[in-house]
């Protein structure tokens, strides 16, 4: 789950890093009050869930509060990589000196959390990974000492941070580890962490990632989901513990077990068809959730015929095609539907549908080659 | 031979009286795994399967009192990691966790506790294990597999069964299939399986299933190249996935332009193993 900058730095703020003065609006009257009160320049930042707001105009500088409300509307009105703008950050302008990048993740390869830092702030670090790697630090954490004051120093030396500031940076290190280890975060991201003309660091910008599988011990955390940032239909499919992710191609899919459901895709793919969706029913999936999935896919205009693979395990075919007629008789669905069903009690999944005009297949890649041809037609 | 479980397996099951536990312990007790125990903390001294597997309050009092040499987890996510250092704490020196969901914050600091006490971890969020004929550790259906020459490691549960059916079909069978689970931070990783298989007598060529996400199967292609002298057929799930996004599996994710199928697919066969185009393509790959 993804926060947006504002609810980052409020998490921030609460470990102690220094951030701007600032606020949230959703209207440009809102963000002109904010603008007064603060006084001075301001920033006026589009929150939205994608990078690149500042390449797309969505952050800019307004001198008054009149060009405050004036950018704000602009802003608010505008869509960025497809995501319609709802608030915009009003923060008070700082006076930069230098900008950081500093972070804290996962490093799935090492096992281990790791700190990332470079001289070279403010910009896409994947570019500054890609074209000056050496220009990059990392320090990993062991996840059972925890951040060491040691490891913050090295860090603070190693991009050349000036002394003085060495102590504030170490504050902020440690801020930024305790609130990665307090919300189950995957990403901690300060960027750009900056030195101001009066030498005090402050965290610009801000970016969290959390666990999904953690939430369940972050309640707080879970009500503050942007489920507008989110494709109405994974919002749905999540209330029904499926996994769903919208595609822009035309052959649904229902499949049981992600390897395989992404296997599915890859297949209709291969044989020249497009996707629609990736969806997991999950192991031991019964009749209320294939009904549940099925009436997403086909709520979809562009789908046009629908595959249906399911290699039972623990989920079990005569489960899965009651699911099927169920949601048949409810969704009433227009389109065509190939099945293919293998492996526990397939054999009487397969005679609960035969009477339901559907396209069987036996293999995997005779299922697929029969949804690409039923959805040209 | 085989790697990893045998006939020789003792079985605990952490999570027994609970339903996914008591069901998958019936399977693996009629698939003829030598299920020794279970433990469901406050039920000890109860039993389950009409008494022919005594339930313990703790992990260190079963394998006390019934020699369990492995253990399978089947407790809920939020329980889980107790459940993995409960076991290592007691000395089970492999831990297989079925379990899906556990937090990944905390799979770090399991991991790095067991690796400091060398106990072998397999999954979380995977599929377990199966020797054909000999012994099932986790929820691979028994009946898809026969005993063979192919071993089988992968990341995924389903897909793992398509492979396993689909080499039965022509007559083919596996050694052991290991399912090392779909999560960014597991226990085991290709590499181990890789080189327990190569050391294994009865194993004479491997199924390799990868998925999108990581380095894991990058890694897998150089140690081929080093060090395998059996042939590994490959098939990686995801080529179709878009960048940025979750695929079901919590590791299954394209970061920043790295762990594409594309890359795996151009590492593995530049290590000089066949990737499958399809998985019921494997089997005609391993001739």
């Amino acid at each position: 789950m993804k926060l947006h900058e504002y609810q980052s730095k409020t998490i921030f703020a609460k470990y102690g890093i220094p951030i701007p003065k600032g606020r949230v609006a959703a209207t440009a009257e809102e963000a002109k009050h904010i603008a007064e009160e603060l006084g001075g320049r301001v920033v006026i930042k589009s929150q939205v869930l994608v990078g690149g707001r500042g390449k797309a105009g969505g952050i800019r500088v307004a001198k008054t509060a009149d060009e405050a409300e004036q950018l704000a509307q602009q802003i608010l009105t505008m869509k960025i990589k497809d995501l319609p703008v709802r608030k915009v950050l009003v923060d008070e302008a700082a006076a930069i000196e230098h900008e950081i990048y500093f972070a804290i993740t996962n490093d799935r390869a090492a096992k281990k959390p790791v700190m990332i830092a470079s001289a070279a702030g403010g910009v896409d670090i994947e570019e500054v990974a890609a074209t000056t790697p050496e220009k990059i630090i990392k320090v990993h954490i062991d996840p059972l000492l925890g951040l060491r004051d040691y490891q913050a120093r090295d860090i603070a030396a190693s991009i050349d941070m000036p002394r003085e500031l060495w102590r504030d940076f170490g504050k902020i290190a440690s801020g930024l580890w305790q609130a990665y280890l307090d919300t189950d975060a995957t990403l901690a991201e300060i960027n750009p962490l900056v030195i101001t003309k009066d030498k005090r660091l402050m965290a610009l910008d801000g970016k969290m990632m959390i666990d999904d599988n953690a939430l369940f011990r972050h309640s707080k955390l879970a009500d503050i989901r942007d489920i507008d940032e989110e494709v109405p239909a994974e919002t749905e499919a999540r209330r029904y513990g499926l996994s769903f992710i919208k595609l822009d191609g035309n052959i649904g899919c229902m499949v049981n077990g992600a390897g395989l459901a992404m296997t599915s895709m890859d297949i209709v793919k291969l044989f020249g068809g497009e996707p629609a969706n990736f969806l997991d029913i999950g192991g031991g999936a019964g009749a209320d959730k294939v009904a549940a999935a099925m009436r997403i896919i086909v709520s979809d205009p562009s789908v046009q015929a629908v595959l249906i693979n399911i290699f039972g395990g623990i989920t079990r075919g005569d489960e899965v095609a009651r699911g099927i007629l169920t949601a048949m008789d409810e969704v009433k669905p227009k389109v065509p539907m190939v099945v293919r069903l293998v492996g526990t009690n397939a054999e009487e999944g397969r005679k609960l549908l035969e009477n339901a005009k559907m396209i069987t297949a036996e293999t995997l890649a005779d299922a697929a080659q029969k949804a690409v041809a039923a959805a040209k037609g | 031979m085989s790697i990893l479980i045998n006939k020789k397996t003792r079985l605990l099951v952490q999570g027994i009286t609970g339903n996914e536990g008591l069901f998958h312990t019936t399977h693996m007790v009629s698939y003829g795994t030598n299920v020794v125990a279970g433990v469901t903390p406050g039920k000890g001294g109860e039993w389950v399967l009409d008494g022919k597997i005594p339930v313990f309050d703790s992990v260190k009092l079963a394998a006390d009192a019934t020699g369990a040499n492995c253990t399978v987890i089947f407790v809920p996510a939020r329980f889980a990691p107790d459940a993995m250092f409960e076991a290592a704490d007691a000395g089970i020196p492999l831990i297989v966790c079925i379990t899906e969901g556990v937090p990944v914050q905390d799979m770090m600091r399991v991991r790095n506790y067991l690796d400091q006490k060398k106990v072998r971890l397999i999954g979380p969020n995977c599929p377990g294990m199966l020797t054909p004929n000999e012994s099932k550790v986790g929820i691979i259906p028994g009946n898809i597999a026969i005993p063979g020459n192919v071993g089988v490691v992968s990341r995924s549960g389903t897909l793992t069964y398509e492979v396993l059916y689909a080499l039965k079909q022509v007559g083919m069978g596996a050694s052991t299939c290991v399912g090392i689970g779909g999560d960014p931070v597991n226990g085991t990783n290709f590499i181990d399986v890789l080189e327990m298989f190569e050391h294994d007598p009865q194993t004479e060529k491997v199924v390799l299933i990868g998925e999108i996400g990581g380095t894991d199967e990058d890694k897998a292609a150089e140690f081929i190249s080093a060090k395998m002298t059996k042939p590994v057929v490959s098939f990686i799930a995801g080529s179709s996935a878009p960048p940025g996004k979750r695929m079901g599996h919590a590791g299954a994710i394209i970061e920043g332009g790295a762990g594409s199928a594309a890359d795996k697919v151009k590492a593995l066969e530049a290590a000089g193993v066949k990737v499958a185009k399809h998985p019921e393509e494997i089997p005609s790959l391993l001739n």
